[in-house]
């Protein structure tokens, strides 16, 4: 007697070697971590938000802009920017099967990360030593809430690329689990684009 | 072009995610863009990068009323790049895309309305 396994329902028995694939075809980890983006787009709209309502709002003392590294952003944006690529290399190759060049750029999308927060790191120090610290004024609040929580994202999404550089070299990275790394990838590159948005709408775009 | 001329990084990759390597079905299979692809993508994000920066610096070139517009369609160019290729919302399932554009038209629209309300109101 043959058993079918009911529609939408996924078929556990003996030789069938965990079929997690759903009746729609859809993967719910990567719908999962969509939504998930979907939402992180109301979280950072509303502090970009508020970055623009109160980035002229200095209560007499310096604002965020007037101490605004521009050519050293530029580089920590074009170092995340970067990062994308080597990510997307880094799917690919295990896509392929090639494990060691998928550990390559894992790695190497993690250094690139590390080198965008230590960049951030610098200039928060250098903006604190300028005169503008959390506290200091309600645009530096907001500035330093969303480039922070962004450093967090970034920080988290380091996290994420380690711990599947040393779920490859342990051997359990293979082809046959590369969604792992394409749904990390969705969240390194969402982290991106958001950086994108920043450097655009409130480093580039003048104050007035 | 003879076969041989054809380098492997130039060809897309054909993604079968089958557990098991067996034969998956249509919605798990789909070709992803080919490695040379991708490094040509971040060719065109770090030029549109280095033109961004290049506003700042208005001794050089004043792009007076138009750099606003300038520097928003520059961004709205990089993110359909990354989101559409890195992301692969081009080449998978419209169900994420839909997802995606879903929470971000809500974020936009919420938060024009509040700046809006701000803006007239305050």
């Amino acid at each position: 007697m043959t058993a079918t396994a009911p529609v939408g329902v996924a078929d556990h028995s003996p030789g069938h070697g965990h079929d997690h694939t759903p009746a729609t075809g859809i993967s719910h980890t990567k719908l999962a971590m969509w939504v998930f983006l979907g939402s992180e787009c109301l979280l950072f709209g509303g502090f970009i938000s508020t970055y623009l309502l109160y980035k002229t709002r200095g209560n007499g003392r310096t604002l965020p802009t007037e101490v605004f590294d521009i050519p050293f952003t530029s580089v920590s944006s074009f170092v995340l920017l970067m990062s994308s690529l080597t990510m997307v290399l880094a799917l690919s190759a295990v896509n392929r099967g090639d494990d060691e060049a998928g550990r390559v750029w894992l790695l190497a999308t993690a250094l690139l990360g590390g080198v965008f927060i230590g960049g951030q790191v610098y200039e928060f120090t250098s903006f604190v030593r300028e005169g503008v610290a959390f506290t200091t004024n309600p645009a530096s609040s907001a500035f330093f809430t969303l480039t922070g929580f962004h450093g967090m994202h970034v920080s988290l999404g380091i996290v994420m690329l380690m711990s599947l550089f040393v779920a490859s070299v342990k051997g359990k990275l293979t082809r046959d689990n590369a969604e792992t790394v394409e749904i990390v990838g969705l969240y390194w590159h969402f982290v991106d684009i958001v950086w994108i948005f920043i450097f655009t709408v409130i480093y580039l775009i003048p104050p007035d | 072009m003879s076969e041989a001329t054809i380098s492997d990084t130039d060809r897309p990759v054909a993604v079968d995610r089958a557990p098991g390597g067996g034969a998956a079905d249509d919605h798990t299979t789909h070709d992803h863009p080919s490695d040379w692809s991708y490094v040509k993508i971040a060719l065109a994000l770090a030029a549109i990068t280095a033109l961004e920066v290049f506003t700042y610096f208005r001794s050089v070139l004043d792009w007076g009323p138009a750099l606003v517009p300038a520097l928003l369609f520059m961004m709205v160019v990089k993110f359909y790049l990354v989101a559409t290729w890195f992301m692969h919302l081009k080449f998978d399932n419209p169900i994420f895309s839909k997802m995606f554009t879903g929470g971000l038209s809500l974020a936009v629209g919420v938060y024009l309305a509040t700046l809006t309300a701000f803006e007239f109101w305050v």
